[in-house]
């Protein structure tokens, strides 16, 4: 008899060992309120594909982590936010890219899976679904918070320092541009029946190019989930989206037998650079990794049989 | 084993009563296509250059559904998106909701190339393209009187289908020579999908692939399908280069193209063993089809659609074009 597991995370990246109680805390107190929501959805019964798309709501609705309030801004200063739902019995799922005034992306990926016959929309064309579907919107400016005006303005000077610079390292005050709100948030589930479910949602890179899509709405780059497990991943989107990462851990145990651990692990390590990615998975046997090869990942995991961590950097 | 090969695709799931000329025009296109790979790789062209040019030629020509011929959206216009993928490196580029860029696959190799991303679409896209220089168009240019067509009976099969709940025998034009076979849930007569793609392996046992299309007709605006999505429409490595075509949703929710390559890296099977494993275990009720070609110099080509437009050609002297089983 196998059990329930969750786990969520709020961004893979360089997160300084130092970084402030002030930015810390907050961080790790809503890591407990979701992962407790998450925990007593499963608990009342309600179906993983359920629990991912609430717990992600929550992650979006905090306005420290980068996705939907608290999203990282694009070069000319906007948002831009894109997510995707996946459901593993049925490998349904949706996706969205380019939204500005949704207030819950993930939500809208879910529209998009149940009450459409495509899996992704973007851009314009999904705001005005949202809109006739009666999804919530806002004005954007919902979504921007002081601290990212700050960092773009901190990205932007980092590359120009880049062009001016002749020596090879820019000036330490510059270096740790996005420093802890890199990444995407994300959470995946599975029940006792072995029901999987995947959700992921990301404000994308600071100082994007507008319309730069990453690897979050990409079904198989930063979601996916099958028969055998759910997988969210987080990081720089180019390289996750070349590892075709969430895909490739369930290939691993498909193909090659590995256990879930050990497929995250290979593919953390072997499929995408040093200092790129990180990700939560589940298993259908209700087992949960966490791997990451950067400095540190937000996150948090529980399983039915009493196990619950919630944690920054590596755990040695 | 060994020495460069080349496929070309025009779609997956081909309207049986498709007329004689039409099917004639379809083999040219593929066989001019294939001449043009062949002339570059024997001229040590790189997979990756060879996979644009060849898909270039098939955005321009009007006969598939990428570039000039595609599509239409549901307001009659055209949405274009494309990815191309260089198996050396795995470095990609793709875009998304391209409107005036004569070639899609051009601006997702300088994506690639020439931008800090991956992914580009819809105003940044077109932004990044104006940037670049490259040739912009009217998107009046992409449209043809044949789609415009297809699309008016695209809207009445759907409001057939909506109202009625029966299949869609005998839409409105079509009666005479309807066929119950569905590509996307709708007749494939009208729905048939002709997504273009090129996988090529060339002297030096690289891998590239590519795909352009103009998507689903009567799709919704902003509708994204699997051409532009790595790992699902198009993909490569360092031992192969994948590009599918059909019914997208299936092709997305089965990383098809990426599959190709992990079976041969995670279970050991080559290249034939690996297309005809996903297009048995992987598509489940979905219809679709591919062309790949390996670093050992093999081409492969599996559908499990009603045909595909298709050609391919090794360095040995091999060339085959074809649509039917």
């Amino acid at each position: 008899m196998v059990g329930w597991a969750i786990a969520l995370h709020g961004g893979a990246g360089d997160i300084p060992i130092d970084l402030p109680e002030e930015r810390r805390i907050p961080r790790e107190i809503a890591l407990r309120h979701c992962l407790d929501l998450g925990v007593s959805a499963l608990k009342s019964g309600k179906p993983p594909l359920d629990v991912a798309e609430l717990v992600v709501r929550e992650l979006e609705n905090h306005p420290d982590f980068n996705a939907g309030k608290g999203s990282v801004l694009t070069t000319q200063g906007t948002v831009e936010m894109e997510a995707s739902i996946m459901e593993g019995k049925t490998k349904r799922c949706g996706a969205v890219s380019g939204l500005t005034t949704v207030v819950n992306p993930i939500s809208l990926a879910r529209l998009v899976m149940e009450k459409t016959p495509h899996i992704y929309l973007a851009f314009d064309a999904a705001e005005a679904f949202a809109r006739a579907h009666g999804v919530e919107t806002v004005d954007s400016s919902h979504f921007i918070t002081p601290e990212n005006v700050a960092r773009l303005k901190q990205a932007k000077e980092f590359n120009r320092v880049q062009l001016d610079y002749t020596a090879p390292t820019p000036p330490k005050e510059l270096e740790n541009c996005g420093d802890s709100q890199i990444g995407t948030v994300g959470c995946v589930a599975v029940d006792s029946a072995g029901n999987l479910a995947s959700a992921t949602s990301t404000g994308g890179y600071v100082n994007k190019m507008v319309g730069r899509i990453g690897d979050t709405p990409v079904i198989g780059a930063g979601t996916y989930a099958n028969h055998l497990c759910a997988v969210s991943a987080t990081g720089k989107g180019e390289e996750i989206i070349r590892g075709t990462v969430a895909r490739d851990v369930a290939a691993l145990m498909d193909y090659k037998g590995l256990s879930l651990t050990e497929a995250a692990a290979y593919v953390v390590d072997q499929s995408v650079p040093r200092g790129s990615c990180g990700l939560v998975a589940v298993s259908a046997k209700g087992e949960v990794t966490m791997p990451f090869n950067t400095t540190g990942m937000f996150r948090a995991c529980a399983t039915e049989d009493g196990y619950s961590e919630i944690a920054i950097w590596p755990n040695n | 084993m060994g020495g460069w090969a080349i496929a070309v695709h025009g779609g997956a799931g081909v309207d049986p009563n498709l007329p004689a000329e039409r099917q004639e025009e379809a083999k040219q296109l593929l066989t001019r296509c294939l001449n043009l790979g062949i002339v570059a790789l024997r001229s040590n062209v790189s997979a990756i250059d060879v996979v644009e040019l060849v898909i270039r030629e098939l955005e321009t020509d009007p006969l598939f559904n990428s570039g000039r011929g595609s599509a239409l959206t549901e307001k009659g216009t055209v949405e274009m998106e494309a990815s191309i993928m260089d198996g050396t490196k795995r470095r990609c580029g793709a875009v998304s909701g391209i409107t005036t860029v004569k070639n899609p696959i051009s601006l997702a190799r300088l994506v690639m190339d020439k931008s800090p991303h991956s992914y580009l679409a819809f105003s940044g896209a077109e932004d990044f393209a104006r940037k670049q220089g490259v040739e912009i168009v009217d998107n009046d240019y992409f449209v043809t009187d044949d789609n415009v067509g297809m699309l008016k009976l695209a809207k009445e099969a759907n409001s057939i289908l909506f109202d009625y709940r029966i299949p869609p025998m005998g839409c409105a034009g079509a009666a005479a020579t309807d066929s119950p076979i569905q590509m996307n849930g709708l007749p494939i007569s009208i729905y048939a999908p002709e997504t273009v793609g090129c996988v090529v392996v060339d002297g030096e046992g690289r891998c590239a692939a590519g795909t352009s299309t103009g998507g689903l007709m009567n799709k919704m605006m902003g509708r994204i399908g699997d051409s532009p999505l790595i790992g699902a429409g198009t993909y490569a490595s360092e031992l192969c280069g994948v590009s599918c075509t059909g019914e997208g949703e299936a092709i997305i929710r089965a990383t098809l193209a990426r599959d190709v390559s992990a079976v041969m890296e995670y279970k050991g099977l080559n290249l034939q063993e690996a297309v005809d494993y996903v297009i048995k275990h992987r598509l489940d009720e979905g219809f679709a089809g591919l062309i790949a070609v390996s670093n050992k110099g093999e081409v492969v080509c599996g559908f499990n659609s009603n045909g595909m437009f298709r050609g391919c050609a090794t360095e040995d002297g091999f060339m085959e074009v074809a649509i039917w089983e």
